[in-house]
């Protein structure tokens, strides 16, 4: 257990003032000397540098040029439309199991040439192994090890790129294009995991310290850790696999239906043809004993990860428990994500959260906690 | 002004000791956003758990560092948690507490030995 990996920006983080902690077999920084309460707010407000350079990077072309084939390969593990997504676009998907629950959630982009999946630092291997054994023998699968993942988020992303290069203020939400930058070709996608406007950059390895070092000369720039990270999905209602996402859960559990493409469900162009669907597919129709909510606690104590949730003050069966939980900087107060009964997951619903051994009301909200604020393409 | 490895201290003040977390402590934790206090008049024994206080990212416990009674609290830092990050060894003291006895304090850390302690 002591071969703990660094990323590239070890050194950087270090300077920095970063506090490490181990996550997903890396070293990596939870918060700078800045705080994670100023760190959240700052990425609300400016532009926050993120390195998330632990994630897996995999490329996926056909070995045979044939692109109806790569597609109709991937399609066999995603629940999603790979045939609309055009070329340089990107999409929100995940693996599924057998089960209906899923391997990994993760973004994928058509490169024309190849697919590319960020995937989860501590699902990459498996990630990686999944599809070697799925669809190896018609698909090159390549785990990049020689690229770095920076993430700029926050209103002012957009400005301090296009300092570099103009080719950013021309992407929108979910775009992909190859920018050089400093001299360098990135990979850039206009998305992120905060909510906000911002970008994600696949940086070659050994330019990517020159290149964040860079950014942090703006003074709108603040290194970000995984902290306020965490804290930005959760005010953003993005799941985090491993604590909202799991082998057990399935896409409609967790209430991204949105997620199982319209051409992929019951009556669609493609039906089904990808692990689990029949139970996916069945939940889609008939739906679920449990679904994720959104939680909003009435008293000031966060309501965590592992909180057991009761219909009333006094009763004794549990319905349901809470997967996400802390300290929303931007509203000053605790929000929760939680699976609950599903006849109980309607809007303004009173349940009870149990914590240290008190029982604490909590209301059944909607999704996203605070707006956000991506620049989405609208129709001309 | 005495120290424990909790990274709490404790101000004598006539008959009862004021507690508070320590500054190092305050900085580890980071920007505290809840804290729980115990009850005005309950009795504690070393190591019990009597203080909740939350972070954005987690939870931790304050322990009682003597045996004693709780005689006072300090409400303002539940009403506004950032006091015991910006003066965590003033306005940021967490509870008074009534010593069982007195010459416990000598088993505690000096500010010598703390700053060794955490150094």
């Amino acid at each position: 257990m002591t071969n703990i990996k660094k990323t590239p920006l070890y050194e950087l983080h270090d300077r920095l003032g970063a506090k490490f902690v181990p996550f997903a077999g890396y070293k990596m920084p939870v918060q700078y000397s800045t705080g994670v309460m100023k760190e959240h707010l700052h990425t609300r407000s400016s532009a926050g540098l993120f390195d998330v350079s632990h994630m897996g990077q995999i490329k996926v072309s056909s070995k045979r040029g044939d692109a109806v084939g790569l597609l109709n390969c991937l399609e066999e593990l995603m629940p999603c439309d790979l045939r609309f997504l055009s070329k340089d676009r990107q999409c929100y998907s995940f693996f599924t199991n057998d089960r209906g629950g899923l391997s990994d959630d993760l973004m994928i982009a058509n490169r024309g040439s190849h697919f590319l999946i960020i995937v989860n630092a501590s699902r990459k291997l498996d990630d990686f192994s999944h599809l070697e054994k799925k669809i190896g023998d018609r698909c090159q699968i390549e785990l990049l090890a020689d690229r770095s993942l920076l993430a700029l988020q926050g209103p002012l992303a957009s400005k301090v790129l296009e300092k570099y290069n103009s080719s950013f203020a021309r992407m929108f939400f979910l775009d992909v294009k190859t920018i050089t930058l400093l001299g360098v070709e990135c990979w850039v996608s206009r998305s992120g995991y905060t909510g906000e406007d911002g970008f994600e950059l696949s940086i070659p390895s050994e330019d990517v310290k020159r290149i964040a070092e860079e950014f942090l000369t703006h003074e709108d720039v603040l290194p970000i850790g995984l902290g306020a990270r965490d804290s930005l999905r959760l005010e953003a209602g993005l799941c985090l696999y491993g604590n909202d996402l799991d082998e057990i859960t399935t896409p409609i559990e967790a209430n991204l239906n949105w997620a199982v493409h319209k051409v992929r469900r019951i009556g669609g162009e493609r039906e089904g043809g990808f692990i689990g669907d029949q139970i996916i597919l069945g939940q889609l129709a008939s739906g679920t004993d449990i679904k994720r909510v959104a939680l909003l606690p009435k008293e000031r104590a966060p309501i965590r990860e592992g909180c057991a949730l009761f219909e009333t003050a006094e009763s004794t069966s549990s319905v349901g428990h809470v997967t996400s939980g802390g300290f929303s900087p931007t509203l000053q107060k605790p929000i929760s994500l939680a699976y609950i009964k599903s006849d109980l997951a309607t809007k303004n619903n009173e349940l009870f959260a149990e914590v240290r051994g008190k029982r604490m009301g909590v209301t059944v909200t909607t999704l996203p906690f605070v707006k956000t604020k991506y620049k989405i393409k609208t129709k001309e | 002004m005495k120290f424990t490895e909790e990274h709490e201290w404790l101000r004598l003040e006539g008959k009862v000791v004021v507690v508070g977390i320590t500054e190092h402590a305050a900085e580890q934790l980071g920007d505290l956003v809840f804290v729980e206090l115990p009850d005005v008049g309950v009795n504690v024994s070393k190591d019990d758990e009597i203080v909740v206080i939350e972070s954005v990212k987690a939870a931790s416990d304050i322990l009682a560092p003597l045996d004693g009674k709780i005689t006072e609290v300090n409400d303002s830092i539940v009403e506004d948690p950032s006091l015991v990050n910006s003066d965590p060894s003033g306005e940021g003291w967490f509870f008074k507490l009534e010593l069982n006895n007195l010459g416990d304090l000598d088993s505690l850390m000096t500010k010598e030995q703390y700053d060794a302690f955490i150094s």
